[in-house]
């Protein structure tokens, strides 16, 4: 009898932890080898940045100012293209070509009108940065159609080391007509040639009513994006609805499930699906239950943190923490909080000195520095 | 004349009726939930409670019940820096969202008269319309 009820306290316990949180639990270290210094301070919401070198970066203000960043200044970089300004929307962005030394081609992602209904959608710009302005502004991608609605413009960029862009756009606040269906735009994860073009091999390519582009789908909203040091991967992260943000590995032509699976629910606490698994619907490389609003996210390759090598680096919006993720044996082992407290973190990046940078709202970005 | 002038008046008070809100209060609270719905619920959350220390509330919030038109001035020019809310301190940014003039009068509306909270106040467009960014500083 005893050990029945024994059995029964530990099954019912399993069910609450599952439903409650998903493990491993956040860790807040109780001393901390690291602090930061502020690069530059007074942006609002720090959105996108790219570094130049060791000395000069870019940064995006998501009202819609490209900052060009050096020894504290910040300058504002002129010609942009318009830029639609609502909710979630506006400057999001900035990366820089591979061959940038070569080309100053950067890429933009941005949330624009242009054509079409009122309202905007996301959109991805190629230009060439001559001194302090944009030239050559070109359109490489719009997604349609135009909306007045908020949320889930994305939207990050990266690249691979095959000649290709990829860039994220989010659902568009129309989860039931968007995700998943590849002939419609927004979550989607898309894969474009440096010049724009469609890459022969995208995985749509041959249906004529989808849209050639899109190289996964069933996203919800991803606003971090990294390759993987190793493996050469796209790794994403996006924000589910309550619960539920996901971390996925990028493969072609997947569906990642939103919204048809998820371990998240509506804020409102109702349901949105009973389901967390599907055929044909790919899980999540890691979700996190409660939601930490994840944004940016960056592996630290360099060494300058010995105790944090190949760790995963992800912002919470939410808690206003960084969160840094072991990943051993092809799963998440550990979950720490760094710098607790700072402030809603909005980007990560691993600077070419090797140094953490974070996009702080309010603040700015901020280099981690391991303590002496 | 006096019909002249009677007409005139009558295509004045058309005009103004149109170019001005004629919605009711409660056809406001109702778009407004809309709205909320869109651009704020992710921070605020559906009760209005926000999240303490990062997203004040709006639920009984006295900033927001006892401060209409600095309010509004948050929504329409966005709200950076310290601000007391119900004796705790938040310090963050809300962004200017996109609103238009009517749509942060409804927004408003809704705000303030849901989750129990509830005002006289009644804004309108044209309120929105006069809020100068200054009193934010």
């Amino acid at each position: 009898m005893k050990h029945l009820l024994s059995l029964v306290f530990f099954c019912s316990s399993i069910t609450i932890g599952c439903a409650q949180e998903n493990s491993p639990a956040i860790e807040t270290p109780t001393t901390s080898n690291y602090t930061y210094e502020t690069v530059v301070d007074d942006i609002n919401i720090p959105w996108g940045m790219a570094f130049i070198n060791e000395k000069e970066l870019l940064v995006t203000e998501v009202s819609g100012t490209l900052y060009h960043v050096q020894d504290g200044i910040k300058t504002a970089i002129e010609g942009l293209p318009d830029i639609y300004v609502r909710g979630q929307g506006g400057l999001l962005d900035v990366a820089l070509h591979p061959d940038f030394k070569n080309n100053s081609i950067l890429y933009m992602t941005l949330a624009a009108t242009l054509d079409g209904d009122a309202g905007g959608n996301t959109s991805l710009y190629k230009a060439k940065l001559v001194d302090k302005h944009l030239e050559e502004v070109s359109l490489l991608y719009k997604a349609t159609p135009n909306t007045k609605k908020g949320q889930h413009f994305g939207s990050r960029i990266a690249f691979d080391n095959e000649g290709h862009v990829y860039f994220s756009v989010g659902d568009r606040g129309n989860r039931d007509e968007n995700p998943q269906d590849i002939t419609r735009d927004g979550g989607k994860i898309y894969r474009l040639n440096l010049d724009g073009s469609i890459p022969e091999d995208n995985p749509f390519v041959s249906n004529p009513n989808a849209k050639h582009a899109v190289f996964s789908y069933g996203h919800r909203n991803p606003q971090g994006m990294t390759v993987h040091p190793k493996t050469g991967a796209i790794w994403v992260n996006e924000h589910g609805p309550q619960g539920g943000d996901e971390i996925n590995e990028i493969v072609k032509g997947k569906n990642f499930g939103w919204p048809v699976i998820t371990y998240g629910i509506n804020y409102s606490g109702t349901t949105i699906t009973d389901k967390t698994k599907a055929p044909n619907m790919e899980q999540p490389f890691y979700y996190w239950v409660p939601s930490i609003a994840p944004s940016g996210m960056t592996f630290s390759t360099s060494g300058i943190y010995p105790e944090w090598q190949d760790n995963l680096f992800v912002g919470s919006l939410k808690f206003e923490y960084l969160e840094r993720l072991v990943i051993e044996g092809g799963e998440v082992t550990k979950r720490e909080k760094i710098l607790d407290k700072v402030g809603r973190v909005r980007n990560v990046k691993e600077g070419p000195d090797g140094y953490l940078y974070i996009g702080v709202e309010g603040k700015g970005i901020l280099r981690i520095i391991p303590k002496e | 004349m006096k019909v002249l002038l009677t007409a005139y008046l009558v295509f004045v008070g058309f005009v103004s009726l149109h170019l001005f809100q004629n919605k009711t209060k409660a056809e406001s609270i109702e778009a407004g939930a809309e709205i909320y719905q869109d651009f704020c619920v992710q921070c605020h959350l559906t009760n209005g409670k926000g999240v303490s220390g990062v997203f004040p509330p709006l639920q009984s919030s006295d900033y927001l019940l006892e401060n209409v038109d600095l309010s509004i001035a948050g929504i329409k020019y966005g709200l950076k820096g310290k601000i007391i809310v119900n004796e705790e301190e938040y310090d963050g940014v809300m962004n200017n969202q996109g609103l238009d003039e009517e749509e942060i009068a409804d927004v408003m509306n809704y705000i303030l008269n849901q989750w129990g909270n509830s005002s006289d106040d009644f804004v309108t467009q044209e309120r929105v319309s006069q809020i100068q960014k200054s009193i934010l500083e």
